[in-house]
């Protein structure tokens, strides 16, 4: 259990395991994540499934390198296992047939609205999709996305591919010109860019639904890190969640919270990046000892 | 018999000085030595009706291990000990022993009460000291299965006992490592990790299956649990953390308790970057509470090198539900106590982080239904005291996982699931429960008599199917 069957390099920032979890495999519905924890010192940080597939008892996560805990998992090799793969975790996307809704994907974001895209999909609505990210390089799964989409819309900041736009543009002039067409919208990208989303939808009175990457340490609705403020109360987001109304959403609050850690993360980064340089030097150090001794 | 000179006082325990303890995370008693357990114990008046024995949950034979310590006989008080409680070297250090079994010690209407914990413990940590507890031998498998979900105390007393009667269990258990609060939330200070993992590991030799990173509800529900086996038993505590529900609350630097001691003690933030979890070290620390959890929190502050630590309770310091001795820790460490406080809204700074609790002060009015007086605000008495750090500790419930997704299961108030207090079934068919879950945030000693009851019905009901 926990071994990674299968690695991909989507981009420089970007990579795909495939993991051998049949327990998580059998339950996962779009819409939930995992926590993972790398080694016996290493914290537990929530990924959502990207895909996974019940006969060969795998999952499928997609990260993005921001810190020291996606760097490090970043050097793990096919054969590696991580210490744990805990979930299905959240509740599930609530899927029905809609009508015509919106899947925007940013960034890494990408890899958890495709089963979202896909499960609205078969359930017979008609699926327009955006994708953005900053630029071409940290864009993937374009195809898979078409696959689940009867209308794909890429955008890049920089224009490297498709338009050059935020995805919040193209969503505006869809909402204008086939608003009333529209019944939900869902959005999954960094937080700035959920909110912006829902600020967007909010005139047209859409429906949208964000899934809320906070900060968390169990999981499992035990320490409340994860809370949220929304305007009915407050929530958990790994048991009430992850996904939420965005019209809801405490969007400032939630921005201030997922970036307390911001000094520790930086000095953990450093540390750990040091620890690997001084390993390399010694690795290299005895190579070149044992070479001299002929060893 | 001549008639035995009574010593006023408690032996003396040594303990690591205040000073140097707010430093490191090491236990802050060093137990008794033979001789001071042997002196200790022979305060026993040998009652004929021994009060303390009613006062203990599990029903100790306290005199009779006493007499044992006396005698020089450890092991035979460690073998008595067993007979009732199943983890001696925990409960000798957390039971609130002066509410319990001490407090009704014939002693007490003049003097001290004998040092039943500290003896308990005494026993415990000796028997251990010897090597590697030998495990019992075991009947003949019954080849019938049983799911214990949760690994705190009642999860591993259940376990420990239904492996001994001969029927295959597995624990389930959702974080990465067992022991319930023991693990993640009473610190290492007060209680050793290496004193779970023993005992933990004393449940897998008697060969129970301990699943890990398995969260009931999720990775399976309870149904498909009973599909799997025999008979289930919910151990699975009172999780679920509250908040104030005052302005403020979700400012960056307002933990829970369990957030900011799971960080620090199951995730070791305190090793942080050796070890990746971080956590906020204030240097001006507020924790709102009266209890353990509390006394725990505002301590562990101190060691994650807080300057000032301070508890705002709404009551009065006799009304603290905290332990005697953590409360006079807690003091000795430096820990102020601003009681008859009730905190109304935290405001943050710029970027939304914690800087003041704003309280108002009480006064005590008329007694509650619980008989305590109860606090009133004083009108007008507002003020703030500056933090850094805020950590909530007024109490928790029961996590809604299972509940909510097994809609059969019947619930009480506060989120308790319902159980028959003389067997703990309930109202699943092949379905037990014990401790917290059962009652809300309690103590150790009752969630393991609450599991010694069930695994006694767990066993009655494989062998009969009678339910
Ligand atoms: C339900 C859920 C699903 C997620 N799914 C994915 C996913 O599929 N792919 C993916 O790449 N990321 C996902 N994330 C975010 C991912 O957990 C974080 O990127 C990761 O924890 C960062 O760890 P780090 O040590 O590498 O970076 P850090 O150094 O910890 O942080 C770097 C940056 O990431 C943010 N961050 C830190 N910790 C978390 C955290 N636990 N959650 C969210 N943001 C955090 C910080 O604000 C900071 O800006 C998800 C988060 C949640 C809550
Ligand atoms: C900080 C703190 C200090 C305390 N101090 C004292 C003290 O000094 N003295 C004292 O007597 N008591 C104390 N208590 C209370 C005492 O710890 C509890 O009463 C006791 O641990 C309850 O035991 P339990 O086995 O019922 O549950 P817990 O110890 O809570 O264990 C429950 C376990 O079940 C797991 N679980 C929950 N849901 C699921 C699920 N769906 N699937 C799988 N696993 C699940 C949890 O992760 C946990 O490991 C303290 C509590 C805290 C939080
Ligand atoms: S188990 Fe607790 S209450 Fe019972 S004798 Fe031991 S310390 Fe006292
Ligand atoms: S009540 Fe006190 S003195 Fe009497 S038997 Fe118990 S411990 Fe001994
Ligand atoms: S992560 Fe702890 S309660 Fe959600």
């Amino acid at each position: 259990m926990n071994r990674i069957l299968e690695k991909q390099v989507l981009s420089d920032v970007t990579k795909l395991m495939v993991v051998e979890a049949p327990l998580i495999a059998r339950k996962a519905q779009a819409g939930q994540f995992v926590i993972v924890r790398i080694s016996e010192r290493s914290e537990r940080i929530p990924l959502t499934i990207a895909d996974f597939d019940r006969e060969a008892g795998t999952i499928t996560l997609i990260f993005q390198q921001v810190g020291k805990s996606t760097e490090e998992m970043a050097t793990l090799e096919v054969g590696d296992h991580f210490a744990t793969v805990v979930g299905p975790l959240g509740r599930p996307t609530e899927i029905e047939r809609y009508g015509t809704v919106v899947c925007v994907g940013g960034g890494v974001g990408i890899a958890p609205i495709y089963p979202i895209a896909r499960a609205l999909k078969e359930a017979g609505n008609t699926v327009i999709s955006i994708i953005g990210a900053r630029t071409r390089a940290y864009l993937f799964w374009e195809d898979r996305m078409r696959a689940v989409s009867d209308e794909l819309i890429i955008c890049t900041d920089d224009g490297s591919y498709g338009r050059k736009a935020l995805v919040t543009e193209p969503l505006k002039e869809l909402l204008e010109t086939r608003g009333n067409e529209i019944a939900r919208v869902w959005a999954i990208g960094p937080t700035i860019m959920m909110k912006f989303v829902s600020l967007t939808t909010k005139p047209f009175n859409v429906p949208t639904i964000v899934s809320l990457n906070t900060i968390m340490v169990d999981g499992t609705g035990m320490c409340g890190g994860c809370r949220v403020e929304l305007t009915s109360g407050q929530r958990f987001v790994c048991v009430d969640g992850p996904e939420f109304d965005g019209h809801q959403v405490n969007w400032d609050n939630l921005l201030a919270r997922v970036q307390f850690y911001r000094e520790q993360e930086r000095l953990a980064l450093e540390h750990w990046r040091h620890k690997c340089r001084l390993e390399e030097v010694v690795a290299q150090e005895e190579a070149r000892t044992s070479v001299a001794t002929g060893r | 018999m001549p008639k035995k000179e009574i010593v006023p006082k408690k032996t003396p325990m040594a303990e690591q000085p205040p000073a140097e303890r707010i430093h490191n995370f090491n236990e802050v008693p060093y137990g008794y030595t033979p001789e001071e357990a042997i002196a200790e114990a022979r305060r026993c008046l040998e009652c004929k009706n021994p009060r303390c024995v009613e006062g203990c949950p599990v029903g100790i034979d306290i005199p009779g291990f006493l007499k044992l310590i006396a005698e020089g006989d450890f092991q035979g008080a460690a073998n008595l000990i067993h007979q009732a409680n199943a983890l001696p070297a925990i409960t000798g250090r957390v039971c609130p022993q002066e509410t319990q079994c001490e407090v009704v010690c014939a002693l007490c209407k003049k003097y001290e009460p004998v040092a039943i914990g500290r003896l308990e413990r005494f026993v415990a940590d000796w028997e251990a000291a010897q090597g590697v507890l030998p495990v019992p031998p075991l009947p003949p498998p019954t080849g019938k299965k049983v799911a214990v979900v949760g690994s705190g105390p009642a999860g591993i007393t259940v376990a420990a006992d239904l492996a001994k009667m001969g029927h295959e269990v597995t624990i389930f258990e959702a974080l990465h490592e067992p022991g319930g609060v023991l693990i993640y939330g009473i610190p290492e200070f007060r209680l050793p990790k290496e004193i779970v993992r023993r005992e933990v590991d004393y449940v897998r030799r008697l060969g129970v299956k301990i699943v890990t990173d398995f969260v009931v509800g999720r990775t399976a529900t309870l149904e498909e649990l009973l599909q799997e086996f025999d008979a289930v038993f919910l151990g699975t505590g009172a999780g679920l953390p509250w908040f104030l529900n005052i302005p403020g609350e979700n400012l960056s630097g307002v933990y829970s308790a369990n957030e900011y001691l799971t960080r620090v003690n199951l995730m070791k933030a305190y090793l942080f970057p050796e070890y990746d979890t971080p956590v906020a070290r204030g240097r001006r620390v507020v924790t709102i509470g009266g209890g353990n959890v509390a006394m725990d929190a505002a301590r562990t502050a101190l060691r994650m090198g807080a300057e000032e630590s301070i508890i705002v309770y709404r009551r009065s310091r006799e009304e603290m539900p905290a332990r005697l001795e953590e409360i006079h820790h807690a003091e000795e460490e430096g820990v102020q106590f601003m009681l008859l406080t009730t905190p109304i809204a935290f405001h943050g700074d710029e970027q939304g982080r914690v800087k003041e609790l704003e309280c108002l002060r009480n006064e005590l009015g008329e007694p509650d239904e619980s008989g305590r007086r109860r606090p009133v605000a004083i009108p007008g008495s507002n003020f703030r005291i500056p933090c850094d750090l805020a950590i909530i500790a007024i109490g928790q419930s029961p996590n809604p996982l299972i509940p909510t997704t097994t809609p059969q299961l019947k619930i009480g108030k506060g989120g308790v699931v319902i159980v028959d207090e003389k067997t703990m079934k309930t109202s699943i068919k092949g379905v037990f429960a014990g401790g917290d879950v059962a009652t809300g945030g309690a103590t150790v000693i009752l969630a393991m008599g609450h599991a010694r009851i069930a695994a006694k019905a767990i066993d009655e009901y494989l062998r009969t199917g009678e339910w």
